[in-house]
C-alpha cells in the first residue's frame, strides 16, 4: 500500500513506464535512426556520411530519377514495385479470407475439446521456420513434383503447365504462410457469437445465406478486419517468398529495400523506401480506426433505437 | 556435429598437456571463422583442431555486402574472414583490416606466382589467397540441339528457340551485369548511362526466355534437369557434372568474370595470433588441396598435383590454358557505376 501514498499521476506513469520504455527502445529509436539515415548522403564505401548536411535527395529519388539519356524523368519503377506489392498483399488477404472464414466458422461449431485441437493443428506449421516451409513448396510445385506431373497428365492439351516461378506460386506461398493469422482472429470472434441471434434470424424467415450475410458476417467483422490487417501488413513487406517461389523475376517493395541495404549499398534510398511503405501502412491503419469508430457509432445508434 | 567437435576439443586439450606450448600461448585456443556459406569442408576443421589445438567456430554469410555491413556495424568478433577481391579495397581503405604481412608466413613459399602480388592488395599486406573461380554458364549437352553450344555469351543472352523458358540467370546484379557487359564489350564498371541503357535492353530482351533468377541450389538445379542452361560458377558446374556427366561448362570468348577470395583478419579480431596460425596452415599444399577436392574450386597454392583425378578431367576445374586470356578479374566499381547498375537491376525487375 506504500504506492498509494504517492500521487495517482505518478503511479500511472510508473506503471506505464515499462511499456513506454519498450516502445521507445524498440520502435521510436530505430525509426528515428532510419529517418536520420534517409536524410544523409551515402558514403563512398557503403553506409552513410554521418556528419553531412541533411538533404531530401533520397525522397526525390523515389519519384524522379536521372534517365539514361541525362534528363530528369518520372521514375515509375519504385511506384510499380509498391503497387504490385499492394495488389499481391490485397489478393493474399482476400484469398486468406475466402479460405479462412469457412474454416473458422466450422471450428466454432465443434465441441470445445476438438476446437482446442484444431487451434493446435493450425498453429503447428509455425513451429517450422518460414524459409523451410517456402522451400517445401518449391519441392511440391516443381516440374518433377507430383502436382505438376499429375496436372499435366490430366490436361495434356494445355501444353505443359508450370506451377513454379510465377505469381501463382507466390500467392500460394503467401496464403499458406499467413492463413492462420486470418483464421484465429475470426475464430475468436465467432467463438463468442451469440447463436440465439442466428436462430432468431431463422425464425424471422431468413435462409442460411441471409443469416450468414446479415447476421454472422457483420458480427464477426472485428475479427475479419483484425485478420485482414494481420495478413496484409506482413505480406506487403514479404521478400523471402517472392524471391524463392517467384523466381526473382519481379521486384516487390521488400526485395527493393533489401537490395538497397545490400548490393546497392544505398542506405538512404532504402530508408526512404521503408518510410514510404510505413506511410502506406499508417494510412491503412487510420482507415481501420475510422471504420471501427464509425462501426461503434452505428452500434450505439442501433442500441438506442 | 557440435558434440563431435567438443569431443575433439577435449582430446585436443588432453594432447596439449604433452605438446610444447607455442609462442601464442597467451591467447585462448579458439578461432572465430567467418566464411561464405558452404565454402569450406567442415572435416578439415577437425584436422586443424587436432594439429594445433585451436578450436574453430565457423559462421556463414551470403555476400560481400553482408560481411561489409557486419564489419562496419562494429562489435563483430571474427578472427578470419574471406572477402572477395572486389571488396578488398573497400575494406582496406575503410581501415577494417589488420596488417598480417602474409609473405612473412612460412607457407607463403607455396603460393603460386600470380597470386603473390595482386592489385587489390599490393605485397599481400592484408590477405592470403584462398580459392578462385569463374562465372560462366553451364548447359546439359544431352538436351541441346546438336549436343553442343558455341562458346559465346550469345547462347545465353539470345538463346535458341529450343531453350526458351529452360534457362536461368544468377540473382546477383553484379554477376548478370558483368556478363552482359562482357558480351556487349563495354566496361563492367562503366559510368556512361548509354552503356547502362544497352545492357538493360539486352537483359530485358532476355528476361522472357528465363525460367528464373536464382543464386541458390545451383548444383541441384543443373543436376536435376530443372533447367537446360544457366549462368553458373565453375565449381558448382563441376559438382553438378559429377552427378550428371553430360553437363558442360562454357568459358565464353567475349570474356568472363573471375573472382578470387582471400583470407584476411579484421582489425577487431580477438585472436589475431591464432588467425595467423590458421592462415599459414591453409597455405600448406595438402590443406589447400583438401578444400579444392571437397568443394571443387581451384586454389592459389601449388597443390595441383594433389587434385583428385575426378576433377582433373573436368574443364570447369582444370581450366585449359587457352582460356586464360578470357578471364576478367572482378573489379571494384565506383559509386556512380554502382548506382547505374542498381538502376539497371531495378528497371529490369520492375
Amino acid at each position: 500500500m506504500s504506492v498509494s501514498s504517492t500521487s495517482p499521476a505518478l503511479n500511472r506513469a510508473l506503471l506505464l513506464s515499462p511499456v513506454v520504455l519498450t516502445l521507445l527502445a524498440l520502435i521510436a529509436i530505430p525509426l528515428g535512426i532510419m529517418g536520420y539515415i534517409s536524410l544523409l548522403p551515402r558514403n563512398t564505401y557503403g553506409g552513410v556520411d554521418w556528419q553531412a548536411q541533411w538533404q531530401l535527395h533520397s525522397y526525390v529519388q523515389l519519384f524522379y530519377q536521372e534517365g539514361f539519356d541525362g534528363e530528369l524523368e518520372l521514375n515509375w519503377v519504385y511506384a510499380q514495385a509498391l503497387l504490385r506489392s499492394v495488389f499481391q498483399a490485397g489478393g493474399t488477404t482476400l484469398l486468406c479470407f475466402l479460405f479462412g472464414f469457412p474454416v473458422a466458422l466450422w471450428m466454432s461449431s465443434l465441441t470445445p475439446r476438438r476446437r482446442n485441437l484444431m487451434v493446435l493443428l493450425i498453429t503447428i506449421p509455425f513451429w517450422t521456420n518460414l524459409l523451410i516451409r517456402n522451400y517445401a513448396w518449391l519441392i511440391i510445385l516443381r516440374e518433377q513434383g507430383w502436382v505438376a506431373q499429375s496436372l499435366n497428365a490430366l490436361f495434356p492439351s494445355a501444353g505443359g503447365i508450370t506451377l513454379l516461378y510465377n505469381d501463382f506460386a507466390v500467392s500460394v506461398g503467401l496464403v499458406y504462410s499467413f492463413l492462420p493469422f486470418m483464421i484465429l482472429p475470426i475464430y475468436s470472434t465467432l467463438e463468442k457469437l451469440d447463436w440465439r441471434l442466428v436462430e432468431a434470424a431463422y425464425d424471422l424467415g431468413a435462409n442460411r445465406w441471409h443469416a450468414l450475410r446479415r447476421i454472422i458476417l457483420p458480427l464477426s467483422m472485428p475479427g475479419v478486419i483484425a485478420g485482414a490487417l494481420l495478413v496484409f501488413v506482413p505480406s506487403l513487406g514479404a521478400f523471402i517468398t517472392p524471391a524463392i517461389l517467384g523466381g526473382g523475376k519481379t521486384l516487390m517493395i521488400g526485395n527493393l529495400i533489401q537490395q538497397q541495404f545490400g548490393t546497392a549499398r544505398n542506405w538512404p534510398l532504402g530508408s526512404s523506401l521503408s518510410f514510404l511503405l510505413l506511410a502506406i501502412l499508417l494510412v491503412s491503419l487510420v482507415l481501420y480506426a475510422l471504420y471501427s469508430r464509425h462501426a461503434a457509432k452505428n452500434l450505439n445508434r442501433g442500441a438506442k433505437a | 556435429m557440435k558434440i563431435k567437435s567438443m569431443r575433439l576439443a577435449m582430446s585436443g586439450l588432453a594432447l596439449s598437456c604433452f605438446t610444447a606450448m607455442s609462442a601464442h600461448a597467451a591467447e585462448p585456443k579458439v578461432l572465430f571463422f567467418y566464411n561464405w556459406t558452404d565454402y569450406y569442408p567442415v572435416e578439415l576443421l577437425s584436422k586443424f583442431e587436432k594439429e594445433t589445438d585451436i578450436k574453430v567456430t565457423m559462421d556463414g554469410y551470403d555476400s560481400n555486402e553482408t560481411l561489409l555491413a557486419k564489419l562496419q556495424a562494429g562489435g563483430a568478433a571474427y578472427d578470419v574472414i574471406v572477402p572477395s577481391q572486389s571488396i578488398m579495397q573497400t575494406l582496406i581503405k575503410q581501415n577494417l583490416l589488420m596488417e598480417i604481412d602474409a609473405p612473412s608466413l612460412s607457407n607463403f613459399q607455396y603460393v603460386k606466382e600470380p597470386f603473390r602480388d595482386p592489385v587489390f592488395d599490393p605485397g599481400r599486406k592484408f590477405s592470403a589467397p584462398y580459392l578462385w573461380g569463374t562465372t560462366g554458364f553451364s548447359y546439359d549437352s544431352a538436351r541441346v540441339p546438336g549436343g553442343k553450344l558455341d562458346d559465346s555469351w550469345k547462347e545465353f543472352f539470345e538463346p535458341r528457340k529450343e531453350l526458351h523458358g529452360q534457362l536461368a540467370a544468377l540473382d546477383t546484379s553484379s554477376s548478370v551485369i558483368n556478363a552482359a557487359s562482357h558480351y556487349l564489350n563495354v566496361d563492367e564498371c562503366s559510368e556512361n548511362p548509354q552503356d547502362a541503357k544497352r545492357i538493360l535492353e539486352l537483359l530485358q530482351k532476355q528476361k522472357p526466355f528465363l525460367k528464373m533468377y536464382s543464386s541458390d541450389n545451383t548444383v541441384d538445379r543443373m543436376a536435376s534437369g530443372e533447367v537446360i542452361m544457366m549462368q553458373n560458377w565453375n565449381g558448382s558446374t563441376a559438382r553438378a557434372t559429377l552427378q550428371k556427366s553430360t553437363i558442360k561448362y562454357v568459358y565464353p570468348r567475349e570474356g568472363l568474370a573471375m573472382f578470387q577470395d582471400n583470407f584476411a583478419v579484421p582489425k577487431s579480431a580477438p585472436h589475431p595470433g591464432n588467425a595467423r596460425i590458421f592462415i599459414d596452415w591453409m597455405m600448406k599444399p595438402e590443406n589447400a588441396a583438401a578444400v579444392s577436392n571437397a568443394i571443387a574450386y581451384a586454389n592459389g597454392v601449388q597443390s595441383d598435383a594433389l587434385l583428385d583425378p575426378k576433377w582433373k578431367v573436368m574443364d570447369a576445374i582444370n581450366m585449359p590454358d587457352e582460356y586464360a586470356s578470357r578471364l576478367r578479374p572482378e573489379k571494384e566499381c565506383s559509386n556512380k557505376a554502382r548506382e547505374l547498375q542498381d538502376r539497371i537491376w531495378s528497371k529490369l525487375k520492375g
